[in-house]
């Protein structure tokens, strides 16, 4: 396997190895904050005392992190790149060179990112969304290099991530197999092009945001400083209209990767492929429209809250057919249960509470008690670790097989499963309670306020199972290692699944395909009256006589 | 048990209460979803010789069972935007003349508190400031001046069910009228340097007569 390689599996797991290291240093971020949060002024076992402004480091970095440096190139690139060529018949992407360099400039995004923990001053502290003033003036943090560094490595990610966008589209829309018309296309691509659109239209004005304020840190101009006729809002104007639709950019190819995975499991056709596939445009155009549900107290006028309260709510209209869809996939199912259809089922069961929740956050005036408390942190990590580790670990433990063609351990993936979904929600069920108890976000120490007393014990609680569920974790560690060496070889398609990719080799040759494939039909043909067997390759041609039969 | 710390403000019952509707609303879906899904998975577990129904959910009849329930989650996210509407409305939109107004400025790590002192005025030589204390009458309409001297701080009172932004370079009103006397915590919400967690003040909220003493005691003579 060369390093500098332009074949898009080669880069798929690129882009996963990455995105797994930086998942290991958000969870230690995690397991440092959730530890101060329990036990303020004790020793981090394994670190030592936190200080304040290191505390807002922790909370700072494990958000960026997360959301770009974990979910992004997990979700997005890694998943993107090795489905999307080998689902639609293609023996790579439109422009491989351009997709190499997309990586390239990914992993440089992330030494930059690395190496500002390392400067003086430390990394940055200023919050993940990096409101000015605070983040753009050095006197504020104490922060001076640490911010400019994640500003660069922002940039660098985006511009990674314009390319990787460019690349699905171009690929997806000239390089189908022949038959593999639009409406035969598996939803994860669907998705995946739905999430590379939004990315592609939002992220112009993020970049714009950025380069004011680096320029406001570095130069000295005063955009989002009133002192020299600046406006700190028109920060969170640009942020969160890229910040919003990012948030379905992660969540969309999340949602796919399990809309792949619960008919193979069911034997079913997924249940209202072209509605599925018309929710997710229109939840695509309205994520464009609800941004400003991020500032109905920052000092915006009031009356533009409910406008944006609106389109918020109306929201959960196609993502609750998406939903629904997917328990209709499971009705008169024969459901099976491996380790890749538990993941797809947990993704599900999380995925609604953290929809419903986001309806008390995007009512305005309930937003007024629960904006910034831990309601809303808990709200969104139903909704962001559902997307990126439950259907995340749907999706490894799915296509495992095909990228390293080899079977992974079921008996270590369902014990994972099963300690995944407890402390999960260990953590986070309770995590709400916290937030109505008024729970601000972003305090290193929870103990300094008389009203936060009562709650200190369930702070402590959800240490202890935020510990639990990042030990689990090392399940997935052992088993991921040992199956790449010693899992049974996988066969071609392990799960008797429809769709292209497992209709060749595992790991398929660097030109995917023995042949050009022809398609015939939907990815979804389970249990078809037209075929004998409960599954209908979408490249099998049928014979004259069973199809003049059907 | 109550999920919210005790209400104090006059209009904090509205949040509750709609907090409390959107809670019954999604509750049901909840409890109607992850129920139908826990069903589905036993009911219809592979078991030998069951084979699963061929159902792509293509044609309108099929389609409706998923239709009709979006339907039903259209008509309840638009009782809760009306709903939402008004009550934003009463707090936001219908804001009640003032019987006292107080200028509160955020800074790393105060907050700074001003009254116009005897004249009514802000910026005159009477004007009393004092840091993190924030003394009110019980049953009087305040309105406060919110500003910022340095990043954006976020004035919380969790008991009144009030938080508004303080942003730099701006003036920013907000009100409340507490219902009852007490001392209430008074913390900044948004992320504002190593010391946001502590910044704090204290809301004291006296009856008439009490407050009047203080102001005797404490403002500066005409």
């Amino acid at each position: 396997m060369k390093i500098f390689s332009t074949d898009h599996k080669v880069i798929a797991k690129q882009y996963l190895s990455v995105g797994l290291f930086w998942a290991i240093t958000g969870g230690l971020t995690a397991y440092m904050i959730r530890w101060q949060l329990a036990y303020p002024e004790t020793e981090v076992p394994g670190w030592g005392f936190i200080a304040p402004d290191f505390y807002n480091m922790l909370v700072t970095m494990h958000g960026t992190i997360m959301v770009f440096f974990v979910a992004m190139p997990i979700l997005l690139a890694a998943f993107g790149n090795f489905l999307i060529p080998l689902m639609i018949g293609a023996q790579d992407m439109a422009f491989p060179r351009l997709n190499m360099l997309s990586f390239w400039v990914f992993a440089l995004a992330s030494l930059v990112l690395l190496s500002s923990f390392f400067v003086p001053g430390g990394a940055a502290s200023a919050g993940w969304t990096g409101y000015p003033p605070l983040s753009a003036k050095a006197a504020y943090t104490g922060v001076n290099w640490g911010l400019n560094l994640w500003l660069l490595a922002l940039a660098l990610e985006f511009a990674s991530f314009l390319m990787g966008g460019v690349n699905f589209l171009t690929t997806a829309i000239n390089l189908r197999a022949p038959g593999m018309t639009f409406f035969r296309l598996p939803l994860v691509v669907w998705m995946q092009l739905t999430a590379a659109v939004i990315f592609m239209l939002s992220v112009g004005p993020l970049i714009a945001g950025a380069v004011m304020l680096l320029m406001d840190r570095v130069v000295g101009t005063t955009f989002f400083l009133p002192e020299g006729g600046g406006q700190p809002l028109l920060w969170q104007h640009l942020f969160w209209f890229f910040g919003h639709p990012e948030v379905y950019v992660i969540l969309l190819p999340g949602l796919g990767l399990v809309l792949e995975i619960l008919p193979v499991f069911s034997r079913k056709p997924i249940f209202g492929y072209r509605a599925i596939i018309y929710s997710t445009i229109v939840a695509g155009m309205l994520s464009f429209v609800v941004w400003a549900h991020h500032q109905f107290l920052s000092g915006m006028d009031p009356r533009l809250a409910m406008p944006f309260s609106i389109t918020t709510i109306l929201i959960s209209v196609p993502f609750a057919l998406i939903v629904f869809a997917m328990i209709a996939t499971l009705w008169r199912g024969s459901i099976s249960f491996s380790a890749p259809m538990l993941f797809a089922l947990g993704t599900l069961a999380v995925f609604i509470l953290g929809g419903l929740t986001g309806i008390f956050n995007g009512s305005a005036p309930v937003d007024i008690y629960l904006h910034d408390t831990y309601f809303i942190v808990a709200h969104f990590h139903y909704t962001l670790f559902s997307a990126v580790f439950f259907a995340g670990f749907a999706g490894l433990y799915f296509w495992f097989p095909k990228m390293f063609g080899r079977m992974m351990n079921e008996t270590l993936g369902k014990i994972h499963f099963l300690l995944t979904f407890i402390f999960f929600n260990a953590v986070f069920l309770p995590m709400h309670v916290v937030g109505l108890r008024g729970m601000m976000r972003r305090i290193a120490d929870p103990t300094q306020y008389a009203f936060l007393q009562p709650i200190q014990p369930l702070n402590v609680f959800i240490t202890v199972a935020a510990i639990l569920l990042l030990l689990s974790q090392f399940l997935f560690v052992i088993n991921f290692f040992w199956s790449l060496l010693a899992g049974k070889r996988a066969e071609r398609n392990p799960w008797q699944s429809n769709t292209l990719e497992w209709t060749t080799l595992s790991p398929p040759p660097h030109d995917n395909f023995e042949r050009v494939p022809v398609v015939y039909r939907s990815p979804y043909e389970y249990s078809s009256p037209e075929s004998p067997e409960d599954w209908l390759p979408q490249d099998r041609q049928l014979s004259p006589h069973t199809a003049a039969r059907s | 048990m109550n999920w919210f710390p005790e209400n104090v403000s006059t209009f904090g019952g509205e949040i509750d209460s709609l907090f409390y509707l959107i809670l019954y609303i999604t509750g049901a879906w909840f409890v109607l979803t992850e129920g139908l899904i826990v069903f589905f998975l036993i009911r219809y577990r592979r078991r030998q010789g069951s084979k699963a129904a061929y159902l792509p959910g293509e044609s309108l009849r099929q389609a409706s069972w998923i239709l009709v329930p979006c339907v039903a989650v259209l008509i309840l996210d638009l009782w809760l935007d009306f709903r939402g509407a008004d009550v934003w409305a009463k707090i936001k939109r219908q804001v009640p003349p003032s019987d006292l107004v107080i200028q509160i400025t955020g800074k790393q790590f105060n907050w700074e508190i001003v009254y116009p002192g005897p004249d009514g005025k802000f910026g005159t030589e009477d004007d009393l400031q004092i840091d993190n204390e924030l003394h009110v009458p019980v049953g009087k309409v305040v309105h406060v001046v919110l500003k910022s001297k340095d990043v954006i701080h976020s004035f919380f009172l969790p008991h009144l069910r009030l938080k508004q932004d303080a942003v730099p370079g701006r003036e920013i009103q907000a009100w409340f009228e507490a219902t009852k006397p007490g001392q209430f915590e008074m913390p900044c919400a948004e992320l504002c340097g190593f010391g946001h967690s502590g910044m704090n003040g204290q809301l004291i909220v006296q009856p008439q007569e009490e407050y009047e003493k203080w102001v005797q005691e404490h403002w500066p003579k005409k």
